[in-house]
């Protein structure tokens, strides 16, 4: 079950729209937040407060790629492969990434840490190449910087 | 040497911060336009010649006029911050260093087409600056720049962050206002535009963010000011945000028409260890690529649409002689395969299949007769969608391969690539 703050919040975010089907999208986010990625119960949860089929919100959240359909690892390990990273050797920290956490790209290390995942531009081309790791991006990447990266990883 | 305008608090401390911009003559052009005529207003953003920087270039003060002036129906404008085409990151560093240059042009476009409610849709993974933008925004409201009779005026406005979640096609006007509405980013079709039926059903604008951030500049400045700046019919001041093999890769404000040599060689300095440049896309992915013979080409609307491409959203992408453009191709197109929304058959299928062939012929299992199969499905394609999604992918494709189809061909007869003899 939905926490109740968050069922307050989402219930406060159809007041930014004319209609209370555009909130799907903030909700799903809050939904993501409460358990860890968007599951049945939470979606289901969603259409109830906006009073929509449970449809309308699944066929949001499969639709969008930032909302997560299974568990993620406490950290998302998200690298750019499009052009401008690619030219500036984004396989090669793929690679590096791939061999130091032992995982393959959409794998999640069984401590469940890490999930590696190749995403589409990030929109951080003249700073390539990146990653994202949860909400942060971190930009001109080399072997050392990630090695530093990931020591600070708690 | 050009004085930056839209950059131009870019470095100053705390540059996202009201103070900030208030020390740099913020919010005065918003006080300016509040006393003047609306009518006024969209003449001079019309007289000023600025076309949209999103990409299609279309006159910012006409689409403002196509609002209809009925008092009593709602209207909205809509601000496109979902930059995705793969190269750009300009509207980012609006966003993010400069949240109130952004805010005060919506507030301006919204007097002026008389909406009082406004939506900045941002790509989802730009957290700092969605954060940065509700943290502006509250900082607006505080000193009476947004919220109810701004400025003592009897204008009001509210301005509202809407998060997108991982989908290109968001950045496609008519499908940025269905997620807007809490569904699937498919695009509409064309007609009823936006300005007649747009969000909720409502007339709407939808500008881009650095369109917008020019705003407040020909509010202060004048129309003609603007106009003078550039070429006559593409004038403006210009970002552009050039990534790859270049010595200083970053985002520089120049001239419209400024070119394309100048950019790269001048500003970006110069291709990295002194390489020969092999192609460069001009304008984000969707841009047909360029050579060395084409870099005296002036970086605006009209000059690169002369040349068969476009300035879109003002990437520059730069490849060096090392580069295989059958692999650069494979990378764009496994991008706009990922990205179909999946409305249109020729789009979904089309790309599908246009993916499966790339694929086969990077790596070294290509067919005779490949290369036509990729040219027949480009025709397939092109002009049979709803949106540019797949007119922008063919377009790049057709880029790729009628400058460089010798390497497409090496690929598929001798199995292996003709640059890089280890691939």
């Amino acid at each position: 079950m939905l926490s109740e703050g968050a069922v307050k919040e989402i219930n406060e975010l159809t007041g930014k729209y004319a209609n209370k089907r555009s909130a799907v999208m903030p909700a799903l986010f809050v939904v993501q937040r409460e358990y860890g990625y968007v599951n049945e119960e939470g979606m289901r949860e969603i259409a109830n407060i906006l009073g929509l089929r449970p449809v309308q919100v699944f066929e949001v959240a499969t639709f969008y790629t930032m909302y997560n359909k299974k568990p993620v690892g406490k950290y998302h390990i998200q690298v750019c492969t499009n052009i401008s990273c690619s030219l500036l050797g984004a396989d090669h920290i793929m690679d590096f990434l791939s061999q130091r956490l032992g995982i393959k790209v959409k794998e999640t290390t069984p401590d469940k840490r890490f999930t590696l995942s190749a995403v589409e531009c990030l929109g951080s081309c003249g700073t390539a190449p990146m990653m994202q790791i949860n909400d942060r991006y971190h930009e001109d990447l080399t072997k050392e910087k990630i090695e530093e990266i990931l020591k600070g990883l708690k | 040497m050009f004085e930056p305008v839209i950059l131009k608090n870019m470095n100053a401390p705390d540059s996202f911060k009201l103070t900030a911009y208030l020390n740099s003559g913020g919010y005065q052009a918003l006080k300016k336009a509040l006393e003047m005529n609306t009518d006024t207003i969209i003449q001079m953003v019309k007289d000023s010649g600025l076309r949209g920087r999103g990409g299609a270039g279309f006159s910012t003060g006409l689409k403002w006029s196509f609002i209809p002036k009925d008092p009593t129906i709602p209207k909205y404008l809509c601000c496109n911050a979902d930059e995705g085409e793969p190269g750009t990151y300009k509207d980012r560093a609006i966003i993010e260093k400069d949240p109130h240059q952004l805010l005060e042009g919506i507030a301006i476009g919204c007097y002026a087409i008389g909406a009082n409610n406004a939506y900045i849709y941002i790509r989802g993974e730009f957290t700092l600056g969605a954060d940065r933008l509700e943290e502006a925004i509250r900082e607006a409201h505080a000193k009476g720049y947004l919220g109810n009779n701004i400025l003592g005026s009897k204008f009001s406005l509210n301005i509202y962050v809407h998060r997108g979640a991982g989908a290109y096609i968001c950045g496609e006007e008519t499908a940025l206002l269905e997620s807007l509405e809490g569904r699937r980013a498919l695009p509409r079709i064309k007609p009823p535009f936006p300005a007649q039926v747009g969000l909720f059903g409502k007339p709407t604008v939808i500008n881009n963010v650095e369109t917008l951030a020019c705003i407040p500049h020909i509010i202060n400045r004048g129309a003609a000011w603007f106009a003078a700046i550039g070429p006559a019919k593409s004038p403006g001041p210009k970002l552009f945000g050039v990534s790859g093999h270049v010595n200083k890769p970053g985002l520089y404000e120049l001239p419209m028409g400024t070119p394309l040599r100048e950019i790269i060689y001048t500003h970006a300095g110069g291709i990295k260890g002194d390489r020969r440049l092999k192609a460069v896309i001009p304008g984000g992915v969707s841009a047909p690529m360029l050579t060395e013979k084409d870099l005296d080409t002036p970086m605006d609307f009209d000059s690169l649409a002369a040349k068969g491409t476009m300035l879109g959203s003002g990437a520059v992408v730069v490849m060096d002689e090392k580069t295989c453009i059958v692999k650069g191709a494979l990378i764009v197109h496994e991008f706009f395969h990922h990205e179909s929304c999946g409305k249109c058959t020729p789009c979904r299928e089309g790309l599908d299949w246009i993916v499966k062939v790339m694929r086969r012929v990077e790596h070294g299992e290509g067919k005779e007769g490949d290369v036509e199969v990729l040219l027949k499905l480009c025709g397939d394609i092109f002009g049979r969608t709803f949106c540019p999604l797949g007119d922008g992918a063919v377009m790049a494709l057709r880029g790729a391969i009628n400058n460089f189809r010798e390497e497409f061909e090496y690929h598929v007869k001798h199995k292996r690539c003709m640059v890089n003899s280890e691939q």
